[in-house]
């Protein structure tokens, strides 16, 4: 850790003659809102943090290590455990990088399957945020509702594969498993019943004038600074970045349904906060529409090795997770096992700008900050 | 493993191979450590053996390979495993891209009859060529533009030890020729092989084996493709949509620092035809400071960066993208193992921090420059970096 951020200047107030001192607060690693085992060593002046270090690492596991000994197949429960609340996309990204290398035809029917899933689990994913995150500022009942609502997509998920968090879900070319009977229908019920739902959450919450003052205005940034901290994902669309690659770069089939990128221009928490709103409000709009075009039928993986070698050289590739833009580098000598994987955690990068959103700033609001940026530490530390 | 019939479909036959390569890899230690008397004897019965075993698969297509190894002495295992590996490797090249496989076929249909007819001595110089001309061509077709690598893959191949050394050398360079480029590390694993073929007489048959048949089946696939539609192989010829962006790149910059900043560039078309650039070490910060701030290049994102061990070398990917000009950039610098150093570009792009930080945590790679570069993700009296290849980890309690 930082040395001098050990030291601490003593003073005398010029005012009152009364002596003043600045102080440390270590916050975290098992502080209930820093979500995960992340520590804050911030310096205090009075109730004004002059800095603010991270200090992370507690759940590193060494999965990139790790996946540099195991077959392709295998390395995909291990990206279940990165960002464990939007598990599916970091299934996806994996399968995805692996399918890109290969050049792989994924089957139609296993296309719809990804989708509904990676948007179920984006809408479960802000879920657990916007339930968090009123917890952490001082609301004790949307935090309830959302784990209620939740819930229903993790039962879903669970019929599905299986698993309500880790789901090991997508293979290499595919899915593993076909949707059950009446799962579709199970899951457009559910669409139908979010739809409301979300309106009562912002009738609860949205418009509350406590609410609106306690996060409008704090961590701020503009777009030069997003940019230059590789911000991605909500962070960067609410400086006005239109910017989303399931529509800039588009993956999977997100070109064929029709769906907006909602941004914003404030840049503070209280944009990223509608963003996610609006975020949850789109892909429940994408999942209506591909719910409503699911193939009646078709195989659910595609014509696969049975041992995946992919050729010898190197990839990446990125999606857009709830958290921002997820990326996987893959570098094959064309072995069944790969040479190096890493993995570009949304999380992790955004991060980085606390620092900076805390300097000067009032303590009080520092929860309310680190809140804004949702990050899951499974995937900071990796 | 070796009862069972297999159909010759590509999967069972890589999987074959790997086995083969497992029990091999055993086979070989075994020997290594002991037996040595014994190998001298069973050498002189093997010839034949081998001889006939690789004629015949030179011509037939490449299923035998499962049927034998269950009859095989252990030593004649190793070779068919050879075999198996130097064909499931060609076999794969020659299906992946089947628009390379007439240029492929163009060249190694020749080649199996003259192995054949070789003495030992020549097979191992032969099949050092082999390897080499294989991968070098994959990775040719795959990575035309990184010609300039050419003078690395050279010093790498004539680095073998053994007495064919310099047939070896040259062959792998008269291949990487002909081929126009190949990459330094197609170079480094064929100059392995050479060497692993080239220490011991079964080896070097093993070895002459394994290019008859990698060659029959290459040009089997070569043959195939070509009835198949020779249409279809011209279009994916064409250059990648992305290519005039890459030439704009490498134009800008060859304008202002000259050609020799620039160690390749290239299209990736493993990774969705990103554009690549390999950039010298010594020049990266001006260039970096160059992409980011020149108005046709205006990279102003950093997207990810990373390191990569390579054994031989270390490099750090970037992945840049540009929110002006809504285009991705793939750059590669180099450096070395022993005092891996790349300038930071923190100062640059602020998302640079902490992956540079992770890089240095985790691979050892410094990046001078950098304001506050320390561990992030293992504690502070970390010893070693895990994501090198030779890391063995420091225990203090074992």
């Amino acid at each position: 850790m930082n040395q001098n951020i050990l030291t601490t200047n003593v003073d005398t107030s010029p005012e009152t003659g009364i002596r003043t001192e600045e102080m440390l607060l270590n916050v975290g690693p098992q502080h209930p809102s820093t979500h995960g085992v992340f520590r804050l060593v911030v310096k205090i002046d009075g109730e004004t943090i002059k800095e603010a270090i991270p200090v992370m690492g507690y759940l590193h596991r060494g999965t990139e290590k790790l996946a540099e000994n195991l077959n392709y197949t295998q390395i995909i429960p291990y990206t279940d455990r990165m960002d464990y609340v939007s598990a599916m996309t970091n299934n996806y990204v994996f399968c995805h990088a692996v399918e890109t290398m290969m050049g792989l035809e994924i089957p139609e029917r296993a296309q719809f399957l990804r989708l509904i899933a990676m948007e179920l689990n984006r809408v479960a994913s802000h879920l657990v945020w916007w339930g968090t995150y009123l917890l952490d500022i001082g609301a004790m009942g949307p935090f309830l509702y959302a784990f209620r609502d939740r819930e229903m997509i993790l039962d879903l998920f669970n019929e599905l594969c299986g698993a309500r968090m880790t789901f090991n879900y997508m293979r290499i070319g595919g899915v593993k498993w076909d949707a059950p009977p009446g799962w579709i229908d199970k899951a457009k019920e559910f669409v139908q019943y979010m739809k409301k739902e979300l309106g009562n959450y912002h009738k609860l919450v949205s418009g509350n004038e406590i609410f609106i003052n306690r996060i409008k205005g704090i961590g701020k940034f503009d777009t030069k600074t997003a940019l230059d901290y590789s911000l991605s994902g909500v962070m960067l669309r609410s400086t006005g970045v239109k910017w989303d690659l399931r529509k800039d770069e588009p993956y999977c089939i997100y070109d064929r349904f029709d769906f907006d990128v909602p941004t914003a221009t404030e840049g503070d928490c209280m944009a990223r906060y509608q963003l996610r709103m609006a975020e949850i409000e789109q892909s429940l709009r994408i999942l209506e529409q591909a719910l409503e075009q699911f193939p009646s039928e078709g195989e659910v993986i595609g014509k696969v090795p049975r041992v995946i070698r992919p050729p010898a050289g190197e990839t990446y590739v990125r999606i857009e997770a709830p958290r921002g833009e997820i990326g996987c580098y893959i570098a094959s000598q064309g072995k069944d096992k790969p040479w190096r994987v890493k993995f570009r955690r949304p999380s992790f990068t955004n991060l980085q700008i606390l620092p900076k959103l805390l300097q000067g700033e009032n303590l009080a609001n520092m929860i309310a900050i680190l809140g804004s940026i949702d990050i899951v530490l499974g995937e900071v530390d990796c | 493993m070796s009862e069972e019939k297999r159909k010759p479909t590509p999967e069972e036959k890589a999987k074959a191979a790997a086995e083969a390569r497992a029990k091999a890899e055993a086979l070989r230690k075994l020997r290594e450590q002991g037996a040595q008397a014994p190998q001298g004897e069973k050498e002189a019965e093997e010839v034949p053996v081998q001889a006939q075993a690789a004629e015949p698969q030179a011509k037939a297509e490449p299923a035998p390979s499962s049927k034998p190894i269950s009859e095989m002495t252990p030593e004649e295992k190793a070779a068919a495993k050879k075999a198996a590996a130097a064909e499931a490797i060609a076999k794969a090249k020659a299906a992946k891209e089947a628009k390379e496989a007439k240029e492929a076929g163009a060249e190694s249909a020749p080649a199996p009859k003259p192995f054949s007819e070789m003495t030992p001595e020549e097979k191992a110089a032969a099949k050092k060529a082999a390897a080499a001309e294989a991968l070098a061509k994959a990775k040719a077709a795959k990575e035309a533009k990184e010609a300039a690598q050419q003078a690395d893959a050279a010093p790498t191949a004539s680095g073998a030890d053994a007495e064919a050394k310099a047939k070896a050398a040259a062959a792998a360079k008269a291949k990487a020729a002909a081929a126009a480029a190949a990459k330094a590390k197609a170079a480094r694993e064929a100059g392995g092989q050479a060497a692993d073929g080239a220490d011991a007489d079964a080896k070097a048959k093993a070895a002459a084996a394994a290019k008859a048949k990698a060659a029959a089946a290459a040009a089997a696939k070569a043959k195939a493709a070509q009835g198949e539609s020779p249409a279809a192989e011209e279009a994916p010829k064409a250059p990648s949509k992305n290519q005039p962006y890459l030439d704009k790149y490498v134009q800008r910059i060859t304008e202002v620092f000259g050609k020799e900043v620039l160690e390749a560039a290239y299209i990736n078309e493993l990774g969705k035809e990103v554009p690549t650039l390999v950039i010298k070490t010594e020049r990266w910060h001006e260039i970096a400071r160059f992409l980011k701030e020149d108005e046709p290049l205006a990279f102003d994102y950093l997207s990810d960066l990373h390191g990569v061990d390579y054994e031989d070398r270390m490099e750090v990917y970037y992945h840049f993208y540009s929110y002006i000009n809504r285009q991705s950039l793939a750059v590669k610098v180099k450096t070395n193992r022993e005092q891996p150093s790349v300038p930071s570009v923190m100062d640059l792009w602020h998302g640079a921090n902490w992956n540079e930080r992770e890089t240095f945590d985790l691979l050892g790679i410094h990046f001078p420059g950098h304001k506050d570069l320390r561990r992030i993700l293992l504690p502070d009296d970390w010893v070693g970096y895990p994501l090198r290849k030779d890391y063995v980890q420091y225990d203090e309690e074992v």
